[in-house]
């Protein structure tokens, strides 16, 4: 059963090599058909694997296929092995799924872009990567993955190379991601130290099975260190603070990447990481504080900082960041599987975002400025119903996807003990609420503030663009159903996903009635619609006020557009002493002056050396000949001298 | 006859042979030098050859003979050209091939 499960990443893998390798002769409608047709094989595959998955008892959903050895050195052994159980499920679902709407999606976007094949060779090249990550079997493999992923999020930011600013972002997002690698691999190190294997499944038997070895760590134990290694892994490709500065960069690459790469699927890698090693992080209460306490401040920090930006798509990326935090604080409180319930609505509404937004920039001929915008309601209807629907999934509305996951992070942070964590959660949701109306405000409300030249440009997307977003927002709306909270019936989700987590160990928490859980949720719709009221109160009946205030708090309005200055520290603190340090010491001191110079020196010691040697060369034949005759006799001589018995 | 007799005989040609190819600057002079030494060589062969009664010897001397006659083949046409291009026999002046 489930034997083909290694096809569903290879078939990717199959697809950008055919478009990446012979797509530049190929007519478009081929390197689509390909590039999707891939996506769409594997997600198919996905779902048939998944309803296998389901015919089994709950207590056997968990395959190990174990395919070749892949490096074996001495007791080292690293396998090729894929984990088929209902975590991997859900994220491969959710990859195959919203990749392959956004392979179509992408088809009306990039019709008019050079490098064509490129963009689908190295999209299906992503899909394959994450795949990898998310079905993978042991640390090392996942390794693989979570690099290859970093790498196509390289490729695909830096897309418009040929824009400075486009490569630049590309370099950011790929070095900040290799200061969270090394904590990655240096958890990996630690793990093999420890355990001496690197499959999950052993790792986590021995954790588990182990209590006097790996108790519930009090204080600073090992199990604490390896947890929290992999969270600085984490921190980096999942966008958290202090590692969080690259993705509104990221922001440079085609809309349909930062959908499904820098929105849905890969930034959500790290949450995915922490939730697989459950069973280490749930015995590390520390890495947990850690957790949860990163997981809030950077919900709140990257909300405030999305309140005042104007370009769309970054409001939409320190949106991600802030949901990104959220589903850390799940991990954080114990909640594994809430936060990975946010990770899937996050992926249907946020990917929709990102794709309704790639249809303004659209329609509005590459513009991004919400300033420029407005009045695009009646232009484009389809992406503002959509668009609407996944704000008001976003801001947590009841009944659509967003409310359940939020409501049930929220509830899981109260009713764990962590009051202040929900607070500041409870303040986040009411400023994504004015974020993301004041977004939705700005670009459909109100009179439109583009230019003549726009105006006859506006049009609706294709129906390949629109097609997908329609998709998307009926799993916006229908999404949150399949993890209903305890006061509506029982939550099918949280019991599917079980098996996987089996092996932590559960917090303590109290039991607590239904009542007071419904009150809270009934709390943070009230929240939601303050934000909306505000921001309808603001962008709408008083389209003045705002940009009077941003004046009357110049102050904390430029801090909060300048992002903190967070970029300016990072370059005063970090890049400039770098750059200092490597241009005068390490270059001009130590490579110029030391190795050039040791270097230089012999070669001009030898030189010297020959002009003194050339002299014997003078060309006269004679001296040639005397020199030999010297020779032999000279060799006779100590013949003669020293072998006279021989 | 001693094979002494022969040897010292040999060393005195092959010395007058050496001597002359480093001192002479007329390159046929040189040449006959060379020839001079390339001979002393020969009869040691030949000497010793007859000494240990063996044919050795004098097989090494045909050989010796037949790269003494092409090496002049060769020198003589060198002197030629030599001639012919610089309008000397001074081997000190052909001392292009240096550095």
């Amino acid at each position: 059963m489930t034997d083909y499960l290694w096809l569903i990443p290879l078939i990717p893998l199959a697809g950008a090599a055919v478009n990446g390798l012979a797509g530049k002769r190929f007519p478009k409608s081929l390197i689509s058909l390909v590039a999707c047709g891939s996506a769409g094989v594997s997600f198919i595959l996905a779902l048939t694997a998944f309803f296998d998955l389901l015919k089994l008892a709950p207590d056997q959903r968990h395959l190990l296929k174990f395919y070749f050895t892949w490096i074996a050195s001495g007791e080292f052994i690293a396998r090729a092995e894929f984990l088929w159980d209902p975590l991997s499920a859900v994220m491969t679902l959710v990859v195959t799924g919203v990749g392959f709407i956004i392979h179509i999606y992408s088809i009306g976007y990039m019709h008019a872009e050079a490098g064509y094949y490129r963009f689908f060779s190295y999209m299906n090249l992503f899909l394959f990567s994450m795949l990898i990550l998310v079905l993978s079997g042991n640390f090392l493999l996942m390794f693989v993955g979570w690099e290859g992923v970093g790498l196509c999020s390289y490729l695909l930011i830096g897309y418009y190379f040929d824009r400075r600013s486009a490569g630049d972002a590309g370099k950011k997002a790929f070095i900040v991601n290799r200061i969270g690698d090394i904590g990655f691999i240096l958890g990996i190190f630690l793990i093999f130290i420890t355990f001496n294997n690197l499959t999950f499944d052993v790792v986590f038997g021995q954790i588990a099975a182990g209590a006097l070895r790996f108790p519930l760590e009090a204080g600073f134990g090992i199990l604490t260190a390896i947890a929290l290694l992999l969270f600085v892994g984490a921190t980096g490709k999942s966008a958290q603070i202090p590692l969080y500065v690259w993705l509104p960069d990221a922001m440079e690459g085609p809309t349909p990447v930062s959908a499904l790469i820098h929105a849905a699927t890969m930034v959500t890698a790290g949450v995915y990481m922490v939730v697989r090693c459950s069973p280490i992080f749930s015995r590390a209460p520390i890495a947990l504080e850690v957790v949860m306490v990163i997981g809030i401040l950077t919900a709140l920090f990257a909300a405030t900082i999305g309140l005042v930006q104007t370009d769309i798509k970054r409001v939409l990326a320190y949106s991600t960041v802030s949901q990104l935090g959220y589903m850390f604080v799940a991990a954080g409180v114990g909640a594994f599987s809430a936060g990975i319930f946010h990770l899937m609505t996050h992926a249907f509404f946020k990917a929709l975002l990102f794709l309704g937004a790639g249809s303004v920039i659209h329609a509005m001929g590459g513009e991004q400025d919400l300033t420029r915008m407005g009045g695009l309601r009646s232009r484009t209807p389809v992406t503002f119903w959509t668009m609407l629907v996944a704000a008001l999934a976003i801001s947590g509305i009841f009944p659509l996807a967003g409310f359940f996951s939020k409501d049930e992070i929220l509830w899981s942070a109260w009713s764990r003990g962590h009051p202040f964590v929900w607070l500041f959660g409870f303040i986040t949701a009411g400023l994504t609420a004015f974020y993301m109306f004041r977004l939705i405000f700005l670009t459909f409300g109100g009179e439109g503030r583009y230019s003549d030249e726009v105006r006859p440009h506006l049009h609706e997307s294709p129906p390949s663009m629109t097609l997908p977003l329609v998709v998307l927002g009926f799993l916006s709306i229908a999404g949150g159903f399949i993890g209903l909270p305890a006061w509506l019936g029982s939550n099918r989700f949280f019991h599917f996903l079980e098996p996987s987590l089996a092996l932590a160990l559960s917090a303590e928490h109290a039991e607590s009635s239904h009542t007071a859980e419904l009150a809270f949720a009934a709390l943070s719709v009230a929240v939601a619609f303050a934000g909306i009221y505000v921001a309808y109160w603001l962008y709408i009946k008083h389209p003045k006020l705002a940009d009077e205030w941003a004046l009357r708090w110049k102050y904390a309005h430029r801090v909060l557009f300048r992002k903190y200055y967070v970029d300016e520290l990072y370059d005063a603190a970090i890049l400039k002493p770098t750059v200092n340090i490597s241009t005068k010491a390490l270059w001009k001191g130590a490579d110029a002056g030391l190795i050039d110079g040791a270097v230089n020196g012999v070669g001009l010691g030898i030189r010297n050396f020959g002009s003194l040697l050339k002299n014997v060369q003078n060309g006269l034949i004679r001296s040639y000949a005397a020199w030999i005759l010297l020779g032999t006799v000279a060799v006779l001589l100590y013949f003669y001298a020293f072998s006279k018995g021989y | 006859m001693d094979l002494m007799h022969y040897l010292i005989l040999s060393l005195l040609l092959f010395i007058v042979g050496a001597v002359g190819f480093v001192i002479k600057k007329n390159i046929i002079s040189v040449f006959l030098c060379l020839e001079l030494m390339l001979n002393a060589a020969n009869l040691s062969f030949v000497a010793f050859s007859r000494h240990l009664n063996q044919v050795h010897g004098q097989i090494f001397v045909f050989f010796v003979m037949v790269v003494a006659a092409a090496e002049a083949a060769v020198g003589l046409a060198i002197t030629i050209v030599l001639y012919r291009n610089r309008n000397t026999l001074n081997v000190d002046d052909a001392d292009t091939m240096k550095w």
